[in-house]
């Protein structure tokens, strides 16, 4: 008996391993999950792209769920996620705040003239302190948030019509539900 | 199709940029000695999100500079390395932690070679046991052929 | 025309691997000499086309021949001459084609040094070998074909990728796969053995060689891959518990287990199935390296690239391979405890126990590299696992080793006396107490230094007694005989090695400073002067090379010259400078200048002063040249001329009398 336990740790291991090949084919090996799902968002005071003088805070997005797209004119994902963007920007039903992370403003200006803006607003972030505080390690990266002012979701990498439909819009169905 | 060609495109770039990147030199203006040694340990524990596997205190990526500026900002607000490090857990999950901490989902990560440990130890002693049994009897036999050969060896 | 010469030459091998690894086996099995003899041709013929196959790749590498892809990813015109040659192994299908030719190499060697072998276990011994060969070649045939063509050919090549472009990097890898593949013969050796059934327990005799040889190569290789990190990665650490530098370390570990556990059963015929069973895990957890580092599985510094038919490929042939030599085992390995008794003070119990540490050693790296993995698989969350949690468990098992292990040479077979061990440890307790005293002094408290100096000084002196006990009571010529004088060279490596280990982690000091020319700095003991940066280039690359001055006490003890080069891809990377001594490396690395546009001003530069970091490399030798000096003892070759009469004769009891 004892001497078949060498087989059987080894078939463990195995399956391990395919599990790890099947894993790894459909999951990004990079993808972290936020821990902030379910938690309330950092309180963040960020200035207007077009207009560094005007600020957008947290609380005065409280009451309305709104998602919020981390992108940056050096971010070659952010281009590929583009179109898509710009395609469903205004089938969301929720305001879509442009995050500009760790860019020279007149870049992400330039670039949004080009391609297309499709944000409702855009705030710049040209350190990237406050994306430090929402776990940003990336972008593109896209958080949804309630009108309590809590994380309810995050998409690391960029969208595509299929997240989008498959795990976007219902939930921004749902969380429109709870908003009176 | 396409997605999986250019995933496996991808991985064959990021698994050499992590290796060609050049090194993170990066002067802070230290207190003392004392707190530079502590950043550099710390940091060294910490994992750097977006490398391949590398710590915040080697990667060259510019997420992880910016996260070596926070623990710096924070460790001059007086914070401690519990407190830096849980900072960094609330924002980016226990992944960041190359110490991974003790608790129900990484008991067998903690306790698991000590059970081997265990178990191997205790096949061990029944052998030793066993063989010390036929010891006693066969001793001067072993005793003896030690002797003849002259060289223990 | 001659890249399909290769591909035409790998079939062909793969053909001959097939009739080496089908042929030979069915021949043992029937007792058909005809059958049995077709071993050794085949082996030949596939050794000789698998040479012709990678021949043929250097020449296209040699002469540029884009059309290759292979050679159009990894090599370009600027490229000098020997890192063309190394940038054969520099990815992953031209690797998988050096890994099968080294493979042939030990199969030739052993058939040719084997003639007196039983025939048929020679036969099963080589169709082993045969079977492995064919998993691999048709890995490389139809998944990571090295031929394959790129059409229309581009002007010129990519690069090889610059941190290769290092000598460390061109001798690492055959060395590490000498090792890794070496660790076949052994398998191939119990795997016969298994298949012989309970006459031919001679082989253990036959395997040691082997095994103390493949073990030494896959030492060579860790020990240059860790000089390749410590000098070239540009980060000053020289072991960082990468999932690949795992993969080589876990071979290792329970090669050190084999060697010891092949030294009692070949001498006293105890652990019979244990060897056996250390001998497929130390193969199969090479294999398992070759897995980890190329299926992607696995998030790691230095991997390859990653295709899951080729992780999914090698994890079947994983499976058959391991998974059959395990149920073989489960099915066959012997049941019965047999060979000479022993109590409980003697060196088959302090092996035992060492043998023990070593495997849950090497089950605690397997388990801490593929934790996270099993986090996702039973959705724990993500988790890394890092040099903390290795750093932290690894000595732990380890502490045990070090006690016993002056205790070893001085303990006898079967039984032991009390009395000498105990001089023995009181020698030992005495000088490391004094030694670590006096080191108290140096270094300034640092317990662990501390430690390092009393460990490395409890191996050394250990070790130098038993040289005396040698030297005294035994006639000249017969005092260390070489499997001997081998384990005394590998005991002593261990204390070389943890003066390196505990004295460069404890005493090391790092500094990253902003430092404009004409500025000092002070490093430990040591004042490093910044005297500017200035423009240079090599054959490929060009490069702003810093000039730093080193001095002590006011004497300049050095100048030294780190870089920073730029490939013709526009790859960048640091070239660090170290200035080597016996008691310390002195290390620059060249950083990015505080502003981009004024090379002449303030650059940022990171200054270290390892203490004893060399020792940790020069440890590490004595371990490898103990297990070729060992390997190399005539006893194996001399008995093995009387290996007819050694395989029938009884010399080990079959079972022991029961109490």
């Amino acid at each position: 008996m004892t001497r078949s336990l060498p087989l059987v740790g080894f078939l463990l291991l195995v399956a391990l391993f395919g599990f790890g090949i099947w894993w790894n084919s459909r999951h990004d090996p990079r993808e972290v999950p936020s821990p902030l799902i379910g938690k309330a968002a950092p309180a963040f005071v960020l200035p207007h792209l077009e207009d560094a003088g005007q600020t957008l805070s947290k609380t005065s997005m409280l009451g309305k769920p709104y998602l919020v797209n981390v992108f940056a004119s050096w971010c070659i994902a952010c281009g590929d996620e583009h179109p898509v963007l710009m395609a469903y920007a205004h089938k969301l039903g929720v305001p879509l705040i442009g995050y500009d992370y760790k860019d020279e403003p007149a870049d992400a200006k330039a670039w949004l003239a080009q391609h297309g803006n499709p944000y409702d607003l855009v705030i710049a972030d040209r350190e990237g302190r406050t994306a430090i505080d929402f776990g940003v390690y990336g972008a593109p990266e896209s958080f949804l948030i309630d009108a309590k002012g809590v994380i309810r979701y995050k998409h690391i990498g960029p969208f595509t019509p299929d997240v989008i439909e498959r795990e976007l819009r219902p939930l921004i169905a749902r969380l429109k539900q709870e908003a009176p | 199709m396409k997605r999986a060609i250019l995933r496996m495109v991808l991985g064959f770039l990021l698994a050499f940029a992590g290796l060609a990147a050049a090194q993170a030199i990066d002067p802070l203006p230290f207190k003392d000695h004392a707190q530079e040694v502590r950043f550099q340990n710390l940091t060294r524990q910490l994992r750097c999100l977006v490398c391949q596997n590398e710590n915040l205190a080697d990667s060259n990526a510019d997420l992880a500079r910016d996260l070596r500026h926070e623990v710096f900002g924070l460790m001059q607000q007086g914070r401690s390395d519990d407190q830096i490090k849980q900072y960094l857990v609330d924002r980016y999950s226990d992944f960041v932690l190359y110490d991974p901490p003790v608790k129900p989902s990484t008991w067998l990560l903690w306790f698991g070679p000590g059970l081997f440990l265990l178990l191997g130890a205790a096949v061990v002693l029944v052998t030793i046991r066993k063989r010390g049994r036929a010891t006693r009897i066969d001793s001067r036999l072993v005793d003896n052929a030690t002797i003849e050969q002259g060289d223990d060896w | 025309m001659t890249p399909e010469l290769g591909q035409f030459a790998l079939i062909l091998a793969m053909l001959l691997a097939l009739a080496q690894g089908v042929l030979p086996l069915v021949g043992a099995w029937r007792g058909n000499r005809a059958l049995m003899a077709t071993a050794r041709p085949a082996a030949a013929g596939q050794a000789v086309f698998v040479a012709i196959a990678f021949g043929l790749l250097v020449w296209a590498f040699l002469r540029f021949d884009f059309s290759v892809q292979y050679v159009a990813d990894n090599s370009n015109l600027a490229l000098p001459w020997y890192y063309r040659i190394a940038a054969v192994w520099g990815a992953h299908e031209g690797s998988m084609l050096l890994w099968v030719l080294i493979l042939n190499v030990w199969t030739v060697a052993l058939a040719g040094f084997s003639r007196r072998l039983p025939e048929e276990f020679l036969a099963r011994v080589l169709g082993v070998l045969g079977i492995v060969a064919v998993g691999f070649l048709a890995f490389i045939v139809f998944t990571s074909n090295p031929f394959a063509r790129l059409l229309p050919m581009p002007p010129d090549g990519g690069d090889l990728n610059p941190v290769l472009q290092d000598p460390g990097m061109t001798f690492h890898p055959p060395v590490l796969y000498m090792g890794y593949v070496g660790f076949s013969v052994a398998f191939a050796f119990s795997i016969a053995a298994l298949l012989g059934g309970a006459l031919e327990q001679g082989w253990v005799r036959w395997a040691r060689p082997w095994t103390n040889a493949a073990w030494a190569f896959l030492t060579c290789g860790i020990v240059a891959g860790s000089w390749w990190a410590y000098a070239e990665l540009g980060w000053g650490g020289w072991w960082f518990w990468d999932p690949v530098e795992n993969a080589s370390f876990m071979p290792w570990l329970v090669g050190v287990a084999l060697i010891h556990a092949q030294a009692v059963t070949e001498k006293r015929g105890s652990l019979r199935a244990w060897t056996i069973l250390l001998s497929i895990f130390a193969f199969s957890l090479s294999l398992l390296g070759t897995f980890l580092v190329r299926s992607g599985v696995l998030t790691s510094v230095h991997a390859f690239a990653s295709d899951p038919r080729r992780g999914l490929y090698i994890l079947a042939f994983l499976a058959i391979v391991i998974g059959g030599s395990l149920l073989l085992y489960a099915l066959r390995a012997p049941k019965v405890a047999g060979g000479k008794a022993f109590g409980l003070l003697s060196r088959e119990t302090v092996i035992l126990i060492a043998n023990l540490m070593f495997t849950v050693a090497a089950a605690m790296v397997l388990l801490g590299t593929l934790f996270p993995l099993i986090g996702d698989a039973l959705h724990l969350g993500k988790i890394s696992v890092g040099p903390p949690y290795f750093g932290f468990l690894f000595p732990l098992l380890m502490l045990p080793v070090v006690l016993l292990l002056p205790f070893g040479p001085f303990l006898r077979w079967g039984k032991s006396e009390p009395a000498p061990l105990k001089s023995v440890l009181l020698r030992v307790v005495i000088a490391a107490v004094a030694c670590a005293i006096v080191a108290a002094f140096f270094v300034a408290g640092q317990a662990r230094a501390i430690a390092g100096v009393a460990a490395a000084v409890w191996c050394a002196v250990g070790t130098l007694l038993y040289v005396y006990k040698r030297w005294r009571e035994m006639p000249r010529g017969r005092r260390y005989p070489a499997e001997m004088a081998g384990m005394l060279l590998a005991h002593f490596g261990v204390g070389v090695f943890l003066v390196g280990v505990l004295l460069s982690e404890s005493l090391s000091v790092t500094r990253d400073v902003r430092m404009a020319p004409g500025d000092t700095q002070p490093v430990g003991a040591y004042t490093f002067r910044f005297d500017g940066v200035h423009a240079t280039r090599g054959p490929n690359w060009h490069a702003e090379q810093g000039t730093v001055t080193v001095l002590r006490d006011g004497r300049q003890l050095g100048v030294m010259h780190p870089q920073k080069r730029t490939y013709p891809r526009g790859q960048v990377q640091t070239e660090s400078a170290i200035d080597p001594g016996v008691t310390r490396d002195l290390y620059v690395a060249l950083g990015e200048p505080m502003d981009p546009n004024n090379l002449e001003g303030a650059w940022a530069l990171r200054l270290y002063a390892k203490p004893f970091v060399r020792w940790i490399w020069a440890g590490g030798l004595f371990m490898m040249l103990g297990g070729f000096v060992a390997g190399a003892d005539k006893r194996f070759r001399a008995k093995r001329a009387a290996v007819a009469a050694a395989a029938v004769e009884p010399a080990l009891p079959a079972a022991e009398p029961r109490a």
